[in-house]
């Protein structure tokens, strides 16, 4: 049975979280609420922590020598292998199981944080690699939709008109003209894998989802919206507000896909029009103003249409159907 | 326990392979490089026979397999992986990484020349890329030296006043691929020398939560690097200590350097690798003729054994260095460091630099002899450049 918020929070009054206060991220970043709603979890169910990270935002935020925001063990090796340093460290763990060394009843969790750039570019093939070989790891992506830590450049998992230095919203261009790569795709493409959407505006189907993601017999990959409140020209108490309107508009479906089966864990009686999400932070301002900025909304539109058509088509169809 | 060796005709891979099987690491991490190949597949099917308890990550690149070793030997396990070339190219980020951490990982390099364009055969370009990345390097001459120093470099890495990674250098095809006769020392005895790793820190232990590789700017990152340095120049006291224990057990000897006819040399050979047995080979020769020709051959790299160098080079007549890589724009790497090591020593030798065997071009004796008829003949040239075996 989940908990609910109100004992979590009881339970981690007198516990420690493993992520402590004392970090550097922006006040209203999605990364640590991120980091924290997973980590409860996993000590709520009884897991020790081990965690790597990919370089980024979080990592250098979190670890800044002589301090450490981490009161769990914590290993940053670069930015495009957090996924095959996790790989490393289970696999150590099963060898040193396997002769005797580690105690038998000690529950790990083995937790890989990475920021989209870690994830869906340069870390995309360690990723892969790692889920292809079913090591036994949480890997969870904090989606700030560009590389941030380096000043707000585009990545693949940058949605189009987002105002980026490397490709930025100009006379000519309007900022990134190609489509979010669909990274769930991908993951859920692996067999046996359990991959799922999250978002912070919806703690209790988070906390689900990384209940299951943990007990999941197999590699495991939680995708959540996690607002850039800086680079986004949000306030920075607006972070869980454009996560519920990211849900609200399509712009971020909840859904889940536990080897092959799909299952679309939220959905709104109504939605409102992506514009609305757009509107909401200041990354889209000059896509606004731009005369071809309806064009640009109706293609986001469309896409978000088509994706939440598909992705309930998808799930009538792959019910009980456990193909991968 | 008793010292019964056993002698068996085996190919370099094999050899190291074998001392793999002995050490039986936690974790080895595996990625197919010609010439490296073999060392794999042998570990492999060990693994599948149920010989070694290992637990093998069949990485998805070179890239990862040095990531994956950093995570587990990060997590308290014994772990090693073996590459060539431009898998080693690959690592490269990763091999600064696992150093800096003071890893105690170990690695056969079998070392092949680094594209462009693409060539599979030996030169020694690829460990030369590394050879500031604050790994130790052995560069062995035979299969027994590749398979005694896997061994070795496991109690070398793992020293309490060393904790480096261990590159063991073997040359592509001509070692990793050609039979030697080679003793492999008896299981137990390999299991006995290695020992039980006594990992600093580990990951897995929960109770003692380390931060592993935090951001680490201008106020003590330079400290980091000044005990990195220390940790390398700790090897110096620490290696003659492993090697003389090495001895005691395995009946074998081992130095910075190995010196061949040297007493009374006045004209000195000096070269890495495989190479040695061949220039052995000429001075034989030669020595017959009635020329007083030696050689001083590189067992370690880095750290560079610069003190037995000035010991042992001063008062020569002359020096002659042959290096199987070049630096483009600079002096060759390994006479550059026997230049700069020559600096001070009180009667310098006259200094000839050979590059020879880019991409795996033979090395004949006839070479050998000519780069020595030249110091014979008092016809060489500090930092002219010349080379063995090149159409020109
Ligand atoms: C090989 C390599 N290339 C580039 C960088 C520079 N770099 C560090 S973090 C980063 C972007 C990180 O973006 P993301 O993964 O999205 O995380 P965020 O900072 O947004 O949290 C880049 C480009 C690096 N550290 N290593
Ligand atoms: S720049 Fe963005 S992602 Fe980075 S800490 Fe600030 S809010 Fe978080």
């Amino acid at each position: 049975m989940p908990v609910n918020i109100k004992q979590l929070a009881q339970e981690f009054d007198k516990k420690e979280i493993g992520i402590t206060q004392g970090h550097r991220l922006c006040p209203g970043c999605g990364a640590p609420i991120t980091v924290k709603f997973v980590m409860m979890i996993a000590r709520h169910l009884g897991y020790e922590p081990v965690v790597g990270l990919a370089t980024g935002c979080l990592e250098v935020s979190t670890t800044i020598y002589p301090y450490t925001a981490w009161s769990v063990p914590y290993i940053h090796n670069a930015f495009e292998n957090v996924a095959a340093t996790m790989s490393g460290v289970e696999t150590a763990y099963r060898a040193l199981k396997n002769k005797g060394k580690i105690p038998e009843d000690k529950k790990y969790a083995f937790i890989a944080f990475g920021g989209d750039g870690g994830t869906y570019d340069i870390g995309l093939q360690s990723l892969s690699g790692k889920i292809e070989r079913g090591h036994k790891v949480l890997y969870v992506l904090y989606d700030n939709e560009g590389y941030m830590n380096t000043g707000n450049q585009r990545s693949s998992s940058t949605p189009p008109g987002s105002d980026t230095t490397t490709a930025p919203v100009g006379k000519k261009l309007p900022g990134k003209v190609q489509l979010k790569k669909n990274i769930v795709e991908i993951v859920a493409a692996h067999e046996n894998v359990y991959a799922a959407t999250a978002a912070l505006s919806e703690p209790m189907d988070f906390f689900a989802k990384v209940e299951k993601a943990l007990n999941f017999d197999g590699p495991s990959f939680l995708a959540v919206f996690s607002p850039c409140v800086r680079f986004w020209r949000v306030n920075d108490d607006k972070t869980v507000e454009i996560s519920k309107l990211a849900v609200e508009t399509k712009y971020w479906p909840l859904y889940e896909v536990e080897r092959g089966v799909y299952r679309v864990t939220r959905k709104p009686r109504q939605f409102k029009p992506v514009e609305e999400f757009l509107k909401a932070q200041g990354r889209f301002r000059r896509l606004l103003s731009r005369p071809d900025a309806k064009e640009i909304i109706d293609e986001l539109q469309e896409y978000v249409d088509r994706r939440w058509e598909r992705l309930l088509a998808l799930e009538e169809v792959t019910k009980d159907k456990p193909i991968r | 326990m008793e010292r019964v060796v056993e002698r068996v005709a085996v190919t370099g891979a094999e050899a190291v392979a074998n001392a793999m099987r002995q050490i039986e690491p936690d974790v080895v991490a595996a990625y197919p490089i010609t010439p490296q190949t073999p060392i794999v597949e042998y570990f492999a099917r060990f693994v599948a026979d149920g010989v070694v308890r290992t637990e093998m990550i069949p990485v998805e690149s070179e890239h990862s397999a040095m990531s994956a070793v950093v995570g587990a030997a990060a997590a308290g396990a014994r772990a090693m992986t073996a590459t060539s070339a431009n898998g080693l190219a690959l690592m490269h980020e990763i091999v600064y990484i696992a150093a800096s951490y003071r890893l105690p990982i170990v690695m056969p390099v079998v070392n092949r020349a680094l594209s462009g364009p693409i060539n599979i055969h030996c030169d020694h370009s690829d460990a030369m890329a590394e050879r500031d990345s604050g790994w130790i390097q052995l560069f062995a001459e035979t299969n027994q030296e590749a398979y005694d120093f896997t061994i070795l470099a496991v109690r070398l890495a793992e020293h309490p006043d060393v904790r480096l990674p261990v590159m063991v250098n073997l040359d592509g095809f001509i070692l990793s691929h050609g039979v030697e006769p080679v003793e492999f020392y008896p299981d137990d005895l390999v299991k006995k020398f290695v020992g039980e790793l006594k990992p600093m820190y580990p990951l897995l232990d929960t109770e003692h939560p380390v931060t592993w590789g935090p951001l680490d700017l201008y106020d003590y990152y330079f400290e980091h690097k000044r005990q990195q340095i220390e940790a390398m120049e700790n090897v110096k006291k620490v290696f003659p200590e492993i090697a003389r224990e090495f001895e005691e057990t395995f009946g074998r000897r081992y130095w910075f350097v190995e010196p061949y006819k040297l007493d009374d040399a006045e004209h000195v050979m000096v070269a890495l690798g495989s190479t040695n047995s061949t220039i052995k080979y000429v001075i034989d020769e030669l020595r017959e003729e009635g020329h007083k020709v030696g050689a001083l051959k590189i067992w370690m790299f880095r750290p560079f054994p610069k003190e037995q160098l000035q010991e042992l080079l001063n008062g020569r007549k002359s020096v002659i260095v042959l290096d199987r890589a070049v630096s483009f724009g600079a002096e060759a790497p390994l006479y550059e460091a026997v230049k700069s090591s020559l600096y001070e020593v009180a009667a310098r030798p006259s200094l000839g630099s050979y590059v020879y065997g880019l991409g795996g071009r033979d090395i004949k004796p006839e070479h050998i002899r000519k780069a020595f008829e030249d110091a014979i003949n008092g016809n060489l040239i500090a930092d002219e450049q010349r080379y063995l075996g090149l159409r020109e």
